[in-house]
C-alpha cells in the first residue's frame, strides 16, 4: 500500500452564519465520512485543519491577506490516507463532504 | 470450614502481592522469587499456627513480623547481606540499621506496589508474559489460578513466569518511580497493562466465574491505587477506572444464564445492573473531563457509560457512532470497525450499513455475523451465506450455538 494526501477545496469556509443544529450536522458529515475511510484501516493521519484569517506572502516581499482570490476553490484541510493506488486512493474520495459544497478533492500520491 | 477457608485465601491473595513489593523493594527486584517463597512461607506458617491457635486479631500484623524475620533470616543465611546489603548501608552513612527490615507502614506498601507496578508493566516484557506476572505479582494469584486463567497448564505457566523474571532480571529493571520527564509514558504503560488484566477477566475464556470477577476488581483496585497518588492521578487514570466500572457494572446481569454462558447484552435484564458502580463510573468520568487529553479510554468509557443506558433511541446510536469515529481515528482495530459499523445500522439503518459493512473485508465470524444480520432485511439467501461462514468460523461451541439460532430463525421466514 501507498499513502496518498486528499486535499479538500471548497468556495467557502466560512461557517459564520451557518445555525449551530447544520453546524452540527456538517461535522457529523465529515466524521462519518472520514470514520468510513478509518473502519477500512485505511486512515493514516486526519491531518490538521486550515483556518482563517491567512496572509500570503509573494516574491518581493509582497503581503495580501487572504482569500486568495487566484483560487477559486480554497485548501481547507487533507488527510492522509493508504491505498493500493491512485485509483484506490480515488475511490476512497467518494462521499467526501466537500463535493457536497461545491468543492473538490484532490489526491495526490506522497513521496 | 468453607467460609474460614475463603476468608484466609481472600486475606492471603490481598496481602500477597503488598508483602513481595515490600520485600523486593528492599531487597532488589532481581530477588523477587525469594520474595515470593517468603512470603508463600509466611502464610504456610500462619496457617499451620492459626489452625492451631486461631486466627489472631491482628492477621495482618502477624503476617507482616513473621515475614519479615523470615526476610531477615534468609537473606542472612544467603550472605546477601554481607555481599550486596552490608557495603551498600555502611556506603551511605546516613542509613540506619534497622533500614535493612522492610517497611511494612502504609506508605511502605504503597510505594511499594506503586513502584512494583512501574517495573511489572516495564515494556521489556513480552505481553503474555507481563499479565501472567501481573497476575502473580500485582494482584496475587496462585500458580493453578492464572494457568486456569490462560486454559494452560500450571508447568507452562512456572515457565513464562520464570522467563519473565529473568527478564526483569537482564534488563536490569529496578523498583523506583519513573523520574518525571519519563512519568507519562511508563504510566500509559502501566495503565495498558491494566486495562489488558481487566479484559482478559471480562472476555475470558475459563469457565471459572469467580476467577474472572477477580482478575476484574483486581485491576480496578491498582486502577484506583493509582488515583491515590497525585502524579499517576491523570485524567487517562480516571477514564481507565470509569470505563471498568461500567463493564463492571453489568457482571452479575451477564452472569445469571442457566447453561453457564455470558448472558449477551440485549438479553440481559438490566434491574440486575450495579447502579453504584454506574454511579462511581460516571464520577471518574467526570473527573477524566479535567484538562484536553482525549485518550481512547477516554472514549470507550463514554461509549461504555452509554450501554448502561438500555433504551434504544437513535440519538444513544449516534452518540456512539461518533465516539466509534473519534476512537477509530485514534487507533484502528477491526473490533472497532466493526463496532462502529454496529452502531451505523442502529443509528441510520441497515442501508446504509451494509455499502460501509462491505468495505471493511474482515474475515473473522463478527464480521460474516454482521453481514447476516444486515442482508436479513433484504436479501434472506446472502443472510444465509453469510450467517453459514460465521458458523464455520466461529471458535467456540456456545458461539457456534447462537448462529445456528440465527439460520435456524431466518429458515422460518
Amino acid at each position: 500500500m501507498q499513502e496518498f494526501a486528499l486535499l479538500f477545496r471548497q468556495p467557502s469556509y466560512d461557517y459564520s452564519q451557518l445555525p449551530p443544529e447544520e453546524m452540527k450536522e456538517l461535522t457529523k458529515k465529515w466524521k462519518d465520512w472520514a470514520g468510513g475511510v478509518a473502519a477500512q484501516g485505511r486512515l493514516v493521519s486526519n491531518g490538521p485543519r486550515l483556518g482563517e484569517p491567512a496572509k500570503v506572502l509573494k516574491a518581493g516581499g509582497v503581503v495580501t491577506d487572504g482569500p486568495f482570490v487566484e483560487i477559486r476553490e480554497v485548501l481547507g484541510s487533507f488527510i492522509i490516507v493508504k491505498a493500493e493506488n491512485l485509483e484506490d486512493a480515488t475511490t476512497l474520495a467518494h462521499g467526501c463532504p466537500a463535493l457536497d459544497s461545491q468543492g473538490s478533492v484532490e489526491i495526490r500520491p506522497i513521496w | 470450614m468453607i467460609q474460614k477457608h475463603d476468608a484466609l485465601k481472600q486475606l492471603f491473595q490481598r496481602e500477597f502481592s503488598k508483602m513481595v513489593a515490600v520485600i523486593a523493594r528492599l531487597y532488589g527486584l532481581e530477588h523477587i522469587a525469594l520474595a515470593e517463597d517468603i512470603v508463600s512461607e509466611t502464610f504456610l506458617q500462619a496457617m499451620e499456627s492459626w489452625e492451631q491457635r486461631g486466627v489472631p486479631e491482628h492477621a495482618t500484623a502477624w503476617l507482616y513480623a513473621v515475614a519479615k524475620q523470615k526476610t531477615l533470616y534468609h537473606f542472612r543465611r544467603t550472605k546477601i547481606l554481607q555481599d550486596k546489603v552490608l557495603p551498600f548501608v555502611a556506603a551511605s552513612a546516613s542509613t540506619k540499621a534497622d533500614a535493612v527490615e522492610p517497611d511494612f507502614s502504609q506508605q511502605g506498601i504503597r510505594d511499594s506496589q506503586l513502584q512494583m507496578m512501574f517495573a511489572i508493566c516495564t515494556p521489556a516484557i513480552a505481553s503474555e508474559a507481563q499479565i501472567g506476572l501481573a497476575l502473580r505479582i500485582l494482584c496475587g494469584f496462585g500458580i493453578d489460578e492464572i494457568a486456569e486463567a490462560f486454559l494452560s497448564n500450571k508447568e507452562t505457566i512456572n515457565k513464562r513466569l520464570f522467563r519473565a523474571r529473568e527478564k526483569l532480571r537482564t534488563e536490569g529493571i529496578t523498583m523506583e518511580f519513573p523520574p518525571e520527564h519519563m512519568l507519562a509514558t511508563r504510566l500509559d504503560n502501566v495503565l495498558h497493562v491494566l486495562y489488558l488484566l481487566f479484559n482478559e477477566g471480562y472476555y475470558s475464556t475459563t469457565q471459572d466465574k469467580i476467577l474472572q470477577k477477580d482478575m476484574c476488581l483486581e485491576a480496578m483496585r491498582l486502577c484506583l491505587l493509582l488515583t491515590g497518588y497525585p502524579p499517576t492521578r491523570t485524567p487517562k487514570t480516571h477514564a481507565l477506572l470509569a470505563l471498568m466500572c461500567f463493564h463492571a457494572s453489568r457482571f452479575h446481569a451477564r452472569q445469571v444464564s442457566p447453561d453457564d454462558l455470558p448472558v449477551l447484552y440485549e438479553q440481559q435484564d438490566e434491574q440486575l445492573w450495579d447502579q453504584a458502580l454506574i454511579h462511581q463510573g460516571h464520577h471518574f468520568l467526570n473527573l477524566s473531563a479535567e484538562g484536553s487529553d482525549l485518550s481512547s479510554y477516554h472514549l470507550e468509557a463514554r461509549i461504555a457509560s452509554w450501554h448502561c443506558v438500555k433504551e434504544d433511541t437513535t440519538e444513544k446510536w449516534e452518540e456512539i457512532l461518533q465516539l466509534y469515529n473519534d476512537l477509530l481515528f485514534i487507533n484502528y482495530s477491526p473490533g472497532v470497525a466493526l463496532n462502529r459499523t454496529f452502531a451505523l445500522y442502529k443509528a441510520r439503518g441497515w442501508q446504509v450499513a451494509l455499502v460501509e459493512a462491505e468495505k471493511l473485508k474482515l474475515e473473522n465470524h463478527f464480521y460474516f455475523l454482521l453481514l447476516g444480520e444486515l442482508y436479513r432485511h433484504t436479501d434472506t439467501g446472502q443472510a444465509l451465506v453469510h450467517f453459514r461462514k460465521a458458523h464455520t468460523l466461529a471458535k467456540t461451541q456456545a458461539e457456534k450455538r447462537g448462529i445456528q439460532e440465527k439460520i435456524d430463525a431466518l429458515g422460518t421466514f
